[in-house]
């Protein structure tokens, strides 16, 4: 044997996607390869040793692994482990040691290491998505490679708010975007902005990203415009930015200079041998039964749901009538031709590769030329996210929302369908029938769409195409448990699996059960199959997946019925809903004009009020337009807004006058609009202004107000508005005001009704906490002192002993008279939104329109925080009025809960004076992140429907996006018009 | 609150029907079941775990409630349903704050699960200390209410014994097996009748100290790891997924305040209340009176520690409060309220520079006085490391031991 000659050290570097490998001698680097690991970690691991066994043998090996996945590879070969931020922190001192911030973008993770003045670490933590995957997403999303993601980015013209929490989200605010038809140049832009806002709101967390900045990983080597993202948004200069070429292999590197510090060493055979056991050894991780026991009963299961048909008729032969249903969804474009027996001449399905317009062009031409003057198209409908577009580029007769086209075509195979579940691209709609009408609905939040384009998504990055991927989920043997969160908990879940090695047969069965779980627990929230209904029809394109259908049909312990043309029912279900419009003749384009149609689009900002929206106009080739984009249809000819019939409107003007005209030379005293202020702004504003302040409200909130106070919020689960705080006071700062004053309330006004009176945390404290988090409040005199408002004479004596002198020299009496004018003006103001509240509804019923109450809390009127959903409701036709302005006609209610908030208080007793009029309908709004919502709602729900009424939900965060909120209310119009035509 | 639908808890059911609690702080409730059989309940600790009690929390309590509330319904519906217990003569047990959380309405919460299970028959019943929910069957006593503080008292001193003892015993399981052995004696102790002193009490204090300083223990240096945060993720192993034993499995040494902190926060910040606002005029009197026993008490397990080993004690509450006041105002009420944070300086006051931060996935007081003070206390604290960590059904156990790890890495750099 020879003697042993030299050391190399070897950095292993395994992520949620690749897997790295670094040899060195001394500080040489002798050998590295990056490779995708497609989730066969263990054996990759191995794999890239044995490529380097030339570097390696007959060498002393000393190894270190790092990585999400690495550590499962290191547990089981029993080798050492480096954190990987650890490892990063190693190679940066070796490198560039005058780094300041180092941001590094991985597969699934991101990170930013602070090196300088407190060495600091932030990691994406449960909730967070906006990393490589991410980007990979958006780009299958727009149908194209990240190259040439990239590349547009690099030309755009103009970037739109895309939310930047998680993929989910950012999913939600894109689709529409490309449905609108918004260049993709300008979208692929907006992706990347949102990647970096994400980093810094999410990561850096209030802390200063300054000095040089070194950005590692994947995304941030590959691609340019990204790069660009990050150093214009930080503001930084080039010698401050490093991109380093060795990039990729930055925490390959750090762990190999980890493993040269080591003691231990090994030779190449003993390390290949621990590694080839690790292979073998299988932990035990939280499985699953497999979804067929046999392949018998997968053969039943085959032939149970190939008898669910239609016919078809061939439409080279037929000639008649014909009806045509298009359905453009999120990701998908389905068209379907039926005859007057419904039976199916023509269809078609396929991804609308971000381009819905042209899909359905080149589809219409197909079906005009096929039926040839032998068939006549004598009605058309469109349903789906992209309806309106479509309609007006094509000029189909009729759009209808997607819920009644999905129960219409369920109704052709299961004529007693109590229970439709759609899962479709990035949506889930559930729709309960009761008596022949749409009962409720219910569709995925925002946060819980592991839906079918997460699967697509997730079989790409392993390398497979859907289907295969899906088949190989029948059969797996034991279905790895991922849980049922959002998807990016499952992205870590499966993180995990990837790293206790379990097989991508029980990982994609594990998914499929995943989507199922998240399905029934999360969105329909059932906890027995019989509340389902008796007559289950499943649907989406989804279901095509056999594996989820199976998934489903365990989880429920029923059989249930998919059509055979599951993922075409939407538009099915058009084609019916357009034969019953009896028409003659369908004013669809014809081959003509479809011929020399052409259509463009442009960017444009509503100048209509102060929302400002961002407007996409189509123009198309007969000079139609339709615009899109803007929450209400007060700019367009179509609609106009009885602005008379919208409390909320009303309360907005209302704290946007609220305060007197200034005086000149009295001190400034801003207060920040948002959270509580927005029910006792006229307290506080009379208190001050009447002890010869003037008061400075910060104003509604905007989009810029978020992005103004984004780098200071420390919790990035805590509820949007809350967020909105922290620009509010920048705003503030920014007016020069002479000093802040935000009290914390541990209680609110007590109304006399519930078991308590008390704020929630968040609302109650958090001025508290914006003390510490925002360096800039040490600039300005700010006063967020403990107040309790129940009762005046208290809060008199408080005022003294929590003032400072220097800004109110004021004695107990001299605060008692201001507190008294303070509740004379609260008083006032309550009197005045009753008075209007009752003028709105008398007004709506003179008109003979419904009354929505949109209930939440008093800062849902807010613009930034409702998104325009009013404006939404009176265009659809609703008088809009909230809960506290109702609540007062009833007292106390009994509650299953304990009722101890005082907004909330408000809900129940306006849920339940809703009951006792017949033309009001409640639409609850909650902010996402709002724990007390998750008590409130049900509650508010049992109320509603245990008079059989339609109780409607809608979740609300910085997402920007009407499209699902349109398709609930619309939902709403449509189940209560066929409640009436019943009646 | 619809108090006229609700189930009570009748001196008829007194009689013969089981108490289940759910498991929080297991040794604590073990001794708290056992003293209750004393005043004529029968009363049992369950002890179901895994995913089974995750997966029926799940199914029936809303998914964005707090992680808690899954887990205590979740444990009482699969202990329901495991056929081990008659459920016609079967009650439920748990505690109620009536704080501006919503854990407030973890009670709701169960019996809207139960109702939905097919169990709205089965009574809850709250036990809380501001006259909420009365109850036939259940009246808490003095004696009573003595008993049970000293089961806190015993389990806190258990439970900090042994968490320093584990960290750094030479044979492993030493230290488990004594907190097993006096967790036994304990819980027997508390289930007789007899009346006990005082005096009593302070002689197992110290035979029970003597006991865990006979462990042999090495001197190395291990890290010191502080755990905070919400209540019931910081103390019950099955919704931390066993943080303290995977800390000292990664060789660490978990430190944390014990239960009694929180009933000193409770009833401290009632005064609090009355300073700040002039409210509970009524109650004020008996509240200082509470306060001052209480830290009587807690001081006299201080010096049995001091006098008897070199076990860390607990800090004296009004310390507790001192370290606080720099940080955060004591209106903070709400969850842990100030608590939290002054148990994050009362970790650093005493050396341990790492603390982790536990709460439940969208916790919204630790919005507040968990991730809300990080930035000031390692501003004011160079060299601090926190870290959050969320806790829910879905959270992957991977990422949060990552972020453990990077922890411990940052610790054995700083040292």
């Amino acid at each position: 044997m020879q003697p042993l000659s030299k050391e190399v050290s070897v950095g292993v570097d395994i992520g949620s996607t690749t897997a790295k490998i670094v040899i060195r001698d001394g500080e040489e680097v002798i050998f590295k390869k990056y490779e995708r690991h497609y989730s066969q970690v263990r054996q990759k691991t191995l794999s890239l040793l044995k490529e380097a066994e030339p570097y390696l043998r007959d060498k002393k090996v000393k190894i270190a692994i790092s990585g999400s996945a690495g550590m499962g590879v290191a547990q089981v070969a029993r080798l050492q482990f480096v954190q990987e931020v650890y490892a990063t922190f190693a190679l940066v001192e070796e490198r560039e040691p005058d780094t300041e911030v180092v941001i590094e973008l991985g597969g699934e993770d991101a990170k930013i290491i602070f090196l300088k003045g407190g060495v600091d670490e932030r990691m994406n933590g449960t909730c967070a998505g906006g990393t490589g995957a991410f980007i990979d997403q958006m780009a299958s999303l727009l149908n194209v490679t990240p190259d040439e993601l990239d590349e547009m980015s690099l030309k755009c013209g103009k970037v739109y708010p895309i939310a930047s929490r998680c993929g989910v989200f950012a999913k939600t605010d894109i689709q529409p975007l490309i449905n609108q038809g918004v260049s993709k140049n300008d979208i692929a832009a907006s992706i990347y902005m949102a990647v970096v806002n994400q980093t810094i709101a999410g990561l850096a967390q209030g802390r200063k990203i300054k000095g040089k900045v070194m950005f590692l990983g994947g995304p941030l080597y590959y691609n340019q415009g990204l790069r660009k993202a990050f150093k214009e948004t930080l503001k930084l200069e080039d010698e401050n930015a490093l991109f380093p070429d060795y990039s990729l292999y930055a925490v390959a590197l750090g762990a190999s200079i980890f493993a040269g510090k080591a003691d231990k060493t090994y030779l190449y055979d003993k390390l290949i041998e621990k590694l080839e056991e690790a292979v073998k050894a299988r932990r035990e991780v939280a499985s699953m039964p497999p979804l067929f026991a046999d392949d018998d009963e997968y053969k039943e299961f085959k032939e149970r749901h190939d008898k669910e048909t239609v016919e078809f008729a061939d439409i080279n032969t037929y000639s008649g009538n014909a009806y045509l249903g298009i359905d453009c969804g999120s990701t998908t474009t389905k068209l379907v031709l039926i005859n007057d027996k419904k039976d199916i001449l023509w269809q078609y399905y396929n991804s609308n590769k971000g381009n819905p317009v042209d899909v359905v062009k080149d589809k219409l031409k197909e079906v005009r030329t096929l039926c040839g003057d032998r068939i006549t198209i004598k009605a058309s409908a469109v349903t789906g996210y992209g309806e309106q577009l479509i309609l007006n580029a094509f000029h189909v007769d009729r759009g209808l929302v997607e819920t009644m086209a999905h129960f219409m075509a369920s109704k052709q195979f299961q004529p007693n369908v109590d229970f439709i579940l759609d899962i479709g691209g990035q949506d889930i709609k559930c729709i309960k029938i009761k008596n022949e009408a749409v009962d409720s609905i219910m569709l995925n939040e925002a946060c819980s769409s592991g839906c079918g384009s997460f699967i697509e998504t997730f079989a790409k990055s392993m390398g497979y195409d859907t289907r295969e991927f899906s088949k190989l989920g029948i059969k797996g043997n034991a279905p790895v448990d991922l849980g049922s969160r959002c998807t990016v908990f499952m992205n870590s879940s499966i993180k995990q699996a990837q790293k206790d090695g379990v097989s991508v047969e029980n990982i994609s069965a594990g998914i499929s059960v995943s989507v199922i779980k998240n399905a029934i627990y999360k969105v329909i929230r059932a906890n027995s199959p019989t509340e389902l209904g008796e007559h289950v029809v499943v649907q989406g394109g989804t279901f095509l997946n056999d594996a989820v259908l199976r998934a489903f049909e365990k989880e429920i312990g029923k059989n249930v019925v998919r059509p055979a043309i599951a993922g075409i029912m939407g538009a099915y279900g058009a084609a019916i809903y357009s034969m019953g419009l009896e028409q003659e003749e369908s004013t669809l384009l014809s081959l003509e004009e479809l011929e020399k149609f052409t259509h463009t689009s442009k960017a444009s900002v509503c100048q209509g009020c102060t929302n400002h929206c961002a407007l996409t106009i189509n123009i198309f080739s007969d000079g139609g337009r339709y615009v899109s984009g803007n929450r209400c249809e007060k700019m367009t000819s179509k609609g106009k807004i009885d602005e008379k019939l919208n409390l909320y409107e009303y309360k907005r003007q209302y704290f946007s006058n609220l305060c007197a005209p200034h005086k000149e030379g009295a001190k400034v005293i801003g207060m920040p609009l948002q959270l509580g202020m927005y029910d006792l702004a006229p307290l506080w504003v009379g208190i001050f202004e009447n002890l010869g302040f003037n008061v400075k409200l910060s104003g509604l909130s905007s989009r810029e107000t978020y992005l103004l106070g984004q780098d200071s919020i420390p919790s990035d689960t805590v509820c949007y508005p809350a967020k909105l705080m922290h620009g509010h006071i920048e705003q503030l700062i920014k007016e020069n005001v002479d000093a802040i004053f935000a009290p914390c309330l541990t209680y609110n006004i007590d109304e006399k009704a519930g078991d308590n009176h008390y704020n929630c945390p968040v609302v109650a404290y958090y001025p508290e906490l914006l003390k510490d988090n925002m360096d800039i409040l040490q600039e300005v005199h700010y006063y967020a002192p403990f107040l309790n408002i129940c009762d005046e004479k208290e809060l008199a004596r408080e005022f003294v002993v929590t003032m400072p002198k220097d800004i109110i020299d004021a004695d107990q009496k001299r605060y008692l008279e201001a507190v008294k004018a303070g509740f004379e003006k609260y008083r006032k103001y309550k009197e005045d939104l009753f008075a209007e509240t009752e003028k709105i509804i008398t007004r709506a019923r003179e008109l003979n329109k419904k009354i929505m109450v949109l209930a939440g809390r008093p800062y849902h009127i807010d613009p930034e925080i409702s998104h325009g959903i009013d404006l939404l409701a009176c265009s659809l036709g609703f008088a809009v009025i909230t809960e506290e302005s109702i609540a007062p006609r009833i007292g106390d209610v009994p509650t299953n809960i304990l009722n101890q908030w005082t907004f909330h208080q408000r809900l129940y007793r306006a849920a339940h004076y809703v009951l006792t009029q017949d033309d009001m309908e409640l639409v609850q709004l909650v902010s996402f992140g709002c724990g007390i919502d998750a008590i409130t709602t049900d509650e508010v729900r049992s109320i509603i429907e245990k008079e059989g009424r339609i109780y409607t939900q809608i979740k609300i965060d910085e997402i920007n996006n009407l499209s699902a909120v349109n398709i609930r209310l619309r939902s709403l119009i449509g189940a209560l018009e066929m409640r009436e035509d019943k009646k | 609150m619809n108090d006229s639908e609700r189930v009570e808890f009748t001196a008829e059911m007194k009689k013969d029907y089981k108490i289940l609690i759910p498991t929080m702080l297991p040794r604590h409730l073990k001794m708290l079941a056992s003293l209750m059989t004393v005043y004529g309940y029968d009363a049992e600790l369950l002890e179901n775990s895994g995913r089974e009690v995750i997966e029926t929390g799940l199914k029936y309590v809303h998914n964005d409630t707090c992680y808690p509330a899954t887990l205590v319904v979740g444990q009482f519906i699969n202990a329901l349903q495991s056929g081990k217990y008659d459920v016609n003569k079967t009650a439920l047990f748990f505690t109620q704050t009536g704080g501006g959380c919503r854990a407030s309405n973890y009670i709701s919460l169960i019996r809207k699960a139960l109702k939905k299970a097919g169990y709205g028959f089965i009574p809850v019943i709250s036990l809380n200390f501001v006259g909420m929910e009365k109850n036939e069957g259940f009246k808490l006593t003095l004696p009573m209410i003595r008993r049970m503080l000293y089961s806190v008292l015993y389990g806190d001193i258990i439970m900090t014994l042994a968490n320093q003892a584990k960290a750094m015993e030479v044979h492993r399981g030493d230290a488990e097996a004594k907190a097993d052995y006096w967790t036994k004696k304990l819980v027997e102790e508390l289930g007789k009748s007899t009346p006990f002193t005082y005096g009593k009490i302070k002689r197992t204090y110290r035979e029970l100290v003597r006991d865990f300083a006979s462990i042999s223990m090495t001197s190395e240096n291990k890290i010191k790891v502080g755990i905070v945060g919400e209540i019931y993720v910081k103390f019950s192993p099955l919704a931390n997924r066993d943080l303290e034993n995977y800390l000292i499995s990664e060789g660490a040494a978990p430190v944390m305040a014990g239960l009694l902190d929180f009933l000193l926060f409770y009833v401290y910040g009632r005064i609090v209340e009355h300073d700040m606002y002039r409210t509970h005029k009524k109650s004020i009197g008996l509240l200082k009176i509470a306060y001052k026993v209480f830290l009587k008490k807690q001081k006299d397990i201080i010096d049995v520690i001091k006098e008897e080993s070199d076990f860390e004690p607990p800090t004296p509450f009004e310390h507790t409060v001192e370290l606080a006041k720099p940080y955060i105002n004591l209106g903070v009420k709400m969850g842990e309220g100030w608590l939290l944070v002054a148990e994050m300086i009362e970790h650093i006051d005493k050396g341990t520079n790492n603390i982790i931060c536990t709460q439940p996935f969208g916790c919204l007081p630790n919005h507040i006085v968990g991730k809300g003070v990080m930035k000031i206390v390692k501003e004011r604290n160079p060299g601090v490391n926190i870290i959050a960590i969320d806790y829910d059904a879905s959270a992957s156990e991977i990422n949060q031991q990552n972020r453990i790890k990077l922890l411990l890495a940052n610790a054995t750099k700083e040292e």
